[in-house]
């Protein structure tokens, strides 16, 4: 997909690249979907700072559709990536159990697997790492995450 | 090399778990299990995580640091991390691990 911008008659070519992958939900499916991701967006040339949030902010995500989505059930986690101009957005998606009330989810320290060993920081480092993330769930349909992030934001 | 290896030494009540190269939910599952196992069998009092070797921990490992803090804190007994790097050092700060967990 090629969009042209037209700035004072020069054509700038913005090129966005796309990628999809479909994985089943096994945990160790986790580190698959992040050695994807780094290498997907290793030509926007991120400093390992922005490697390491990018692949916490998908290791979250991932291991959500797993533990609260599939729970105890097997299914199929698809994971999007787009690369537009230095900016990526990953969307995983699930067609899990879906969250009730995703405001309440996205809490810190909220855990739907209270038995289980889980700290309820899943959505937090998302958040603390992804310059913008969207949930959108729905009960018995699945749940999708869009996280965007901005590479060579060294404004510091 | 194996990223999941996981090492655990028990030197008289003392267990140090050595950590892997990359912490995630998969391999905390293990780490659990065993860890439980050993601190019962073994009348651990002092659990000691060692991170050295660690370079990527996501949400589900502050998880079992955090279980095994509670565990420990019912038997009596305590908690540390030691050796943890500049990233993972980022991610026990922002989760506040720093703040019941000592770093020796």
């Amino acid at each position: 997909m090629k969009q042209i911008i037209n700035v004072e008659n020069h054509s700038i070519e913005t090129k966005t690249e796309n990628m999809k992958l479909e994985f089943d939900s096994y945990s160790h499916n986790e580190s698959f979907a992040r050695v994807v991701v780094s290498a997907f967006m290793a030509r926007l040339d991120p400093t390992i700072e922005e490697l390491e949030d990018v692949k916490t902010a998908v290791s979250e995500a991932v291991t959500n559709a797993i533990i609260h989505g599939y729970k105890n059930t097997y299914g199929v986690i698809q994971l999007c990536a787009t690369i537009k101009e230095n900016t990526i957005t990953i969307i995983i998606k699930d067609y899990g159990v879906g969250i009730e009330n995703v405001k309440q989810a996205m809490e810190p320290l909220y855990t739907g697997e209270k038995e289980s060993e889980r700290c309820g920081m899943g959505f937090a480092f998302m958040e603390a790492f992804m310059d913008e993330i969207e949930v959108i769930s729905k009960v018995n349909e699945g749940t999708t995450i869009i996280m965007k992030k901005t590479i060579g934001n060294r404004a510091v | 090399m194996d990223y999941s290896k996981v090492n655990y030494q028990v030197c008289e009540h003392c267990l140090i778990i050595q950590l892997p190269k990359e912490v995630d939910d998969h391999n905390c599952q293990g780490i659990k299990v065993a860890s439980e196992h050993i601190i019962k069998e073994k009348k651990i009092k002092e659990v000691v995580f060692d991170c050295s070797n660690t370079v990527f921990m996501d949400s589900s490992g502050i998880g079992i640091l955090l279980g095994r803090y509670k565990r420990m804190k019912e038997l009596g007994g305590a908690v540390y991390i030691h050796g943890e790097s500049g990233r993972i050092k980022k991610i026990f700060k922002m989760s506040g691990v720093y703040q019941i967990i000592q770093s020796i």
